[in-house]
């Protein structure tokens, strides 16, 4: 699953309503969804690499083309322009011919077993489920492009890398997904309200609680967050467990261990949560993403969590003065891991295990991971890339807050995987998130009913299994 | 001569039909093949599994979860778009003042005819799209926004519309939520066709009944009703498809895509789940065989019941 949803809602409406349009021509409603499992024969493709060397470490042919496919969402497709001008600086004998979609699976999925794009961004909300595309064995493993030399400064290209990037794209011990922006989550606040208030931003849940009651007398609600897809409450519940339980209770969830939902702490990084719906501190309605955090610009709600894609997102409706600041999700006084922040790489490309032009696919990922390629990224997109000192040379409150809460940050990284692992997990818990949010499940209920879920998954020999080690 | 015809016959008809074999035909008879596989998508290696994928099928819940709110469309949504549409054709058709200008519509039914046609017209974005703002689940909501100015409406629990899992009746708030949608948007289609139907019903008829002291209720179930039963009951089979598909509304109303927590999940969204988000087209395309073996048995029952003797007028 991606970290970044932006243009959700646009995006399922109008794929889904063009099949749904297109089956409906049809006559009967099974015609469209019978037709959609149809298939076709593979094609062989053949390659001679041309000789390899520090400039051209995977021995890319000269006048030889490579097809990119950018994922046009929140980020824009700019950027990746602009890579294109950094690649074909070095190689101007090589032709790239890049395209951008919204539609990456529903344009992308077809051609894997016969003749794919050479190298795929694989997100948004229609991308390819990461496992399926491994465990199928549709996408080439990049370990050698992260030893690599970078493609503009000392060392390989991992050096280069921001911690929990190659961690990100890793599955099974192999390396299949470069994750080229980094995403910070936590609690969103206005810091020029805060200020003009006189509130103090809280740190811990019982600071929160404290000064709930007097936000609430300005007539404001103290929190929201998109209560349509279920994975944005996720963030937070499950960046929650981290700091209350640990590292380890977290990589059992992952792990799919017995009990592990019922592991010392998780309740209790719950209960918090139950607390803020059960005393009603949640703005009423059930928003969407867009709406939720329109909401939170309108001054509805003082607190709203999300990612740091949040201004590029909203960037049209901020109103002047508005100071976006991030700050860490909310810990209590005896958490485990109360400084880890919830970070991670996100926006994968992957490289089709078919692909007529690999080299040059893993080439143009070098220099998309390239000083010059995500200083433009940061610059263009408000957003960090994966590559380290992206943002040295952006000046946003936004962007700034996030680098500050990096450095502030504990030893390890949040990073929650069994979403991506298992997609029965990730519909399940998304579900579960939202019914706890809603106030229809306490948090016990909650953890009973994950740990069955889990425990199906774990039971069931179709699914495939993978292991989190670190 | 005759076999010149014959070769005049089949060279119209060859193009069109060996493009219908390859491009329809061949993907359904392709469908039906892989759901004998665990094929997962995205390769070309595929395994022979036999029929364990409709083994499985029949003892997985969340199937069978879909497999009654699917029932539940089915038996709902041609019931009241039907209904519907029958009351406003009569109204407007037949349903007037009943004086010496003979049989006639209501007061002004050239203008609702249009006005009940409407949603026709609209495209499914833009349906959807306009629901979703009538559905809003805050104050900035129409129908939230209008209950709570008139005092009708808690603003500090607003109606959840599609997010509401609640039963109504013992079914899911938001498989009613979504009812009214499909019969708001499909009534008006209905009620031109059993307009039609009404129209071609010779206006002596209805004379004859009202010279017998015929009220409108009389005249609706003893004349209009009966004669339009071929009508009606190829619109049941029609509605009869929507209701089982359902998919653009549930994936595009409802969060989760079949939420909340599987509140609204149909088979259509349990199916687009199963292919693409875990993989495995095998078992999902057993699905699709599944529910197109109902689909056919279901329109062969219904038109083997309604079927009897026509009037010809």
């Amino acid at each position: 699953m991606s970290v970044t949803p932006e243009n959700l809602g646009d995006l399922n409406r109008r794929t889904l309503l063009q099949r749904a349009a297109a089956a409906g021509l049809l006559a009967t409603p099974v015609a469209g969804l019978l037709s959609a499992c149809a298939g076709s024969e593979p094609t062989k493709s053949d390659d001679t690499g041309a000789a390899k060397s520090k400039d051209n470490p995977f021995g890319v042919k000269d006048g030889s083309a490579v097809k990119v496919v950018i994922f046009n969402g929140g980020l824009g497709d700019q950027w990746a322009k602009e890579d294109k001008v950094v690649f074909n600086a070095k190689h101007p004998n090589i032709t790239v011919n890049m395209s951008s979609t919204q539609k990456i699976k529903t344009e992308e999925q077809p051609k894997m077993a016969t003749q794919p794009s050479d190298l795929v961004m694989n997100s948004g909300a229609d991308m390819m489920d990461r496992s399926t595309l491994i465990n199928e064995g549709a996408i080439e493993p990049l370990d050698d492009l992260l030893t690599a030399p970078a493609w503009d400064s000392e060392g390989s290209v991992a050096d280069s890398l921001l911690p929990g990037t190659v961690g990100d794209g890793t599955q099974n011990g192999k390396f299949y997904v470069v994750n080229v922006a980094y995403t910070v989550w936590g609690n969103w606040y206005n810091a020029a309200l805060f200020k003009k208030e006189g509130w103090q931003a809280p740190t811990t849940w019982d600071e929160f609680f404290a000064l709930a009651p007097k936000i609430k007398a300005k007539g404001m609600a103290p929190y929201v967050h998109d209560a349509v897809h279920g994975y944005y409450p996720r963030w937070g519940l499950m960046a929650s467990i981290w700091k209350t339980a640990g590292k380890q209770v977290v990589v059992d969830i992952d792990n799919l261990k017995e009990n592990a939902w019922k592991a010392d702490g998780v309740l209790k990084a719950l209960e918090p949560w139950e607390k803020l719906v059960k005393d009603r501190l949640l703005l009423p309605g059930k928003l969407d993403h867009t709406q939720s955090q329109q909401a939170w610009l309108d001054g509805k709600a003082a607190f709203i969590q999300v990612g740091t894609w949040l201004k590029n997102e909203m960037s049209a409706t901020i109103p002047p003065g508005f100071e976006l600041t991030l700050s860490d999700y909310w810990s209590n006084a005896d958490d485990k891991a109360p400084k880890d922040v919830f970070a991670a790489s996100g926006e994968g490309f992957v490289v089709p295990s078919k692909a007529p032009n690999k080299e040059a696919a893993k080439e143009f990922l070098r220099a998309i991971l390239s000083k010059a390629g995500s200083a433009k990224f940061a610059e263009l997109t408000k957003s960090l890339a994966s590559t380290k000192g992206s943002g040295d040379n952006v000046q946003d409150s936004a962007l700034a807050s996030a680098n500050t809460l990096m450095k502030n940050g504990g030893s390890e990284l949040i990073s929650v995987k069994f979403q991506d692992f298992y997609a029965d997990l990730d519909k399940e818990s998304q579900n579960l998130s939202e019914e706890l949010m809603a106030g229809r499940l306490t948090a016990q209920q909650f953890v009973d009913k994950m740990q069955a879920a889990a425990d199906k998954v774990a039971k069931d020999s179709s699914i495939k299994k993978q292991t989190r080690t670190a | 001569m005759r076999h010149g015809v014959a070769r005049f016959v089949t060279g119209f008809l060859a193009l069109p039909v060996a493009l219908y074999l390859f491009y329809v035909v061949w993907p359904f008879a392709q469908a039906a093949g892989y759901s004998l596989t665990d094929w997962g998508g995205y390769s070309d290696s595929q395994r022979f599994v036999g029929l364990d994928n409709y083994v499985r099928l029949l003892s997985d819940e969340l199937i069978r979860k879909a497999f009654w709110h699917n029932v539940f469309f089915l038996i709902t949504v041609p019931l009241f778009t039907i209904a519907l549409a029958l009351f406003l054709a009569f109204l407007l058709n037949v349903g007037g003042r009943e004086d010496r200008a003979g049989i006639r519509g209501v007061f002004g039914s050239a203008v609702y005819k249009v006005i009940f046609f409407f949603p026709q017209v609209l495209s499914l974005v833009v349906i959807a799209v306009m629901w979703q703002q009538i559905y809003r689940t805050d104050r900035q909501g129409l129908i939230n926004g209008l209950l709570i100015k008139i005092g009708l409406g808690d603003p500090e629990n607003p109606i959840a519309f599609t997010a509401d899992p609640e039963p109504f009746l013992g079914v899911p708030a938001v498989l009613w939520w979504l009812l009214l949608i499909a019969v708001w948007s499909g009534a008006g289609f209905y009620m031109v066709l059993f307009s039609a139907a009404m129209q071609s019903i010779p206006k002596d008829i209805y004379e004859a009944a009202l010279l017998d002291g015929a009220g409108r209720f009389h005249t609706f179930f003893r004349i209009t009703l009966p004669l339009l039963r071929d009508t009606i009951s190829v619109a049941w089979v029609y509605l009869g498809f929507i209701a089982l598909d359902m998919y653009a509304l549930v994936f595009v109303m409802t969060p989760s895509q079949g939420g909340p927590n599987h509140a609204s999940e149909i088979f259509a969204s349990v199916l687009n789940f199963t292919a693409f988000q875990k993989g495995q087209f095998g078992y999902a395309c057993a699905m699709g065989v599944a529910l197109a073996i109902f689909t056919i048995l279901l329109a062969a029952a219904q038109l083997r019941i309604t079927r009897r003797e026509r009037i010809e007028f």
